[in-house]
């Protein structure tokens, strides 16, 4: 505690409050009445109140209601003892043993708490007590008492309540408004009626839940760490931990929400287009670094699916986020026309273990070491490319094309459009098989097998998408025959590595607008 | 009682009230194109119609850089300060 006493106010038994400090010197001592040891003191400072109870406060402090009728009856005492059945004051007072024992002398100033039963200690303060009050010493049989017995843990300390308390006491993080449910009401059913949900059930954001989420980042619970659209909603970290708390994250995973929320509220990423566009694009990020073994996220089986904590709560909180202060919700801003699962959730890490590439984001400018999320605007995905016959490198390789050929429509090529190429373990085997497969050499490869003559683009009876009749009849043969691959630049596909180690399936995401007029690949650092 | 905290930006939005309807179509009118495929085609018709119907009020077009976008304040701005009434061609 503080050298200066903390104030408190408690009434006592006889329902009269009591207000601290008084101007005397005071002995505190916080009880339980369920503590062996508080028990064994209660009659010692029975005593000190018979002796000094005319010059000096000496005050029980108990905390628990009932308890403190059983200390009374049981020992027959006539000490002031005092309601701290709410913990506050043993919270503000910060020690972690009862019986817990403050005395604070007429210079205001409390000397060190005893915690426990030491009889010498004991004695030594009885003994200081009396020099200060200059009185008699107390009625204590000294000799009939142990020399030394143990307390017990404070119930402030209990891990159902301490959290709570912190959440509620002053100088507490938490600004955020707080919404009372009565116990009548589904609290559960409270949160999906005020839209809160994203349609799947959510954790409710008790203050003392958000205060343990908050423990995960050394940030300012106030900090603004972005600007949310489309509302523009300044959110704090405070308010980003309320949604991680929903999403069902652990503590150690808000770091990565919020360098998420940084990533898409920016206006390279344009995260209100991104919310708004009929073609349904959602936020897929992409974690890499050391923070992936941290916590636990997966990058191998199943990677891109159910069943890791981290992976689905990280994803999903961010879509809280930009739904909740955002205020993006289908059918407001949000207009897809049929939107898709990746709007719940889109996380997952890169096997960077198991690639023979730099990974993505030593690619995009940072230290191996760094851990990075790296938000890509898609629309669809993961759209499966199944090889299970190719063994030679530039199969897999001419395969990986065909599959991202399909993106969008196959027949409109030269797409200044992003994808997201996650290749499978299996494939990178046979990709690697006769010595290094450069990243370079795979897009070239895909831009290779995707190259068709300009012609096959053109509105037919097929398909009417494509270059409209009257452009292409004011082109030359030479024009038409030109070839054209799938995507207008080598830097539209990205590559990463996940999956487990058997089988032979690679995916796909297929992007949105991209670049300036759209959405960018926006990367930052996760700060731990 | 069970208490948890507001995932919301706690924010009341302003309530704002259209502006008065007079029945009649004078000053300056904008057309908005937010750069959509064929929204040019949309408002080159609407803007011949209008000139032919109110041939002494005048008619600025504008254009949004991308339609992924919302449009930049420099500009909001720009049709606030010249236009009486703006039509903003959405879709394509």
């Amino acid at each position: 505690m503080s050298a200066t006493p903390l104030a408190f106010s408690l009434r006592d038994m006889a329902g009269e409050t009591r207000q601290f400090p008084t101007g005397r010197p005071s002995l505190i001592c916080f009880v339980k009445e369920d503590c062996n040891t508080c028990n064994l003191t209660a009659p010692v400072l029975e005593a000190f109140h018979q002796a000094w109870g005319d010059v000096a406060n000496i005050w029980m402090l108990g905390q628990t209601a009932d308890g403190n009728a059983i200390l009374k009856d049981r020992h027959g005492l006539t000490l002031p003892i005092l309601d701290d059945s709410a913990l506050r004051t043993s919270l503000a007072w910060g020690f972690e043993i009862v019986p817990a024992v403050f005395w604070v002398g007429a210079d205001g100033a409390p000397r060190a708490p005893l915690e426990g039963f030491v009889r010498q200690e004991w004695e030594a303060l009885a003994r200081q007590i009396a020099a200060d009050l200059a009185a008699p010493p107390a009625a204590v049989h000294w000799s009939a008492l142990p020399d030394w017995r143990p307390g017990c843990g404070s119930k402030h300390l209990d891990p159902d309540i301490h959290d709570r308390l912190l959440a509620e006491a002053e100088g507490s993080p938490i600004r955020a408004r707080r919404i009372e449910i009565a116990p009548a009401d589904d609290i559960d059913e409270f949160m999906f009626d005020q839209g809160f949900s994203d349609g799947l059930p959510l954790v409710p954001p008790t203050p003392e839940r958000v205060l343990r989420m908050l423990s995960g980042t050394t940030r300012n619970a106030q900090d603004i760490v972005a600007v949310v659209p489309p509302n523009m909603a300044p959110a704090t970290v405070e308010k980003i931990a309320i949604n991680a708390v929903m999403a069902g994250c652990r503590p150690e995973y808000l770091p990565v929400v919020i360098a998420a929320v940084e990533a898409v509220c920016t206006d390279a990423f344009n995260m209100h287009g991104v919310t708004a566009t009929t073609m349904g694009a959602s936020p897929v990020l992409v974690i890499n670094g050391p923070i992936r073994a941290r916590i636990g996220m997966n990058m191998k089986l199943g990677a891109l699916g159910t069943g890791n904590r981290a992976n689905a709560t990280i994803g999903r909180a961010l879509r809280l986020v930009v739904r909740n202060l955002g205020g993006a919700r289908p059918g407001g801003v949000d207009r897809s026309t049929l939107s898709s699962p990746m709007k719940f959730t889109m996380c997952f890490a890169e096997y960077e273990e198991g690639s023979p590439w730099d990974p993505l984001h030593v690619e995009r400018g940072f230290q191996r070491e760094d851990s990075v999320v790296t938000a890509f605007a898609m629309t669809s995905g993961p759209v499966q490319i199944v090889d299970q016959d190719s063994r030679k490198p530039d199969q897999i390789a001419g395969t990986l094309g065909l599959g991202l050929e399909g993106m969008f429509l196959s027949k409109i090529h030269r797409m200044p459009v992003d994808a997201l190429l996650v290749v499978c373990p299996e494939h990178v085997k046979t990709l690697t098989s006769e010595g290094d497969y450069a990243k370079v050499r795979l897009r070239e490869r895909i831009q290779a097998v995707t190259s068709r003559p300009l012609r096959e683009m053109v509105s037919n009876e097929v398909s009417g998408a494509g270059i409209p009749l009257a452009a292409a009849a004011k082109m030359t043969e030479a024009q038409l025959a030109a070839p054209a691959p799938k995507f207008a630049s080598d830097k539209f596909i990205h590559i990463v590595v996940a999956g487990s180690e058997a089988g032979k399936f690679s995916a796909a995401f297929h992007g949105w607008v991209t670049g300036a007029a759209g959405s960018a690949v926006v990367s930052r650092k996760i700060e731990c | 009682m069970t208490t948890i905290l507001d995932p919301t930006d706690e924010r009341v939005p302003v309530a704002r009230q259209i502006t008065a309807r007079t029945g009649d179509i004078s000053g300056v009118i904008g057309l908005l194109d937010i750069s959509k495929p064929r929204g040019n085609v949309l408002l080159d018709e609407l803007q011949s119609l209008l000139a032919a119907r109110y041939p002494k009020v005048e008619i600025r077009r504008y254009a949004k850089p991308t339609f992924a976008k919302p449009c930049p304040s420099d500009l909001r701005l720009r049709i606030k300060s010249e236009c009486s009434v703006l039509v903003e061609a959405l879709a394509d």
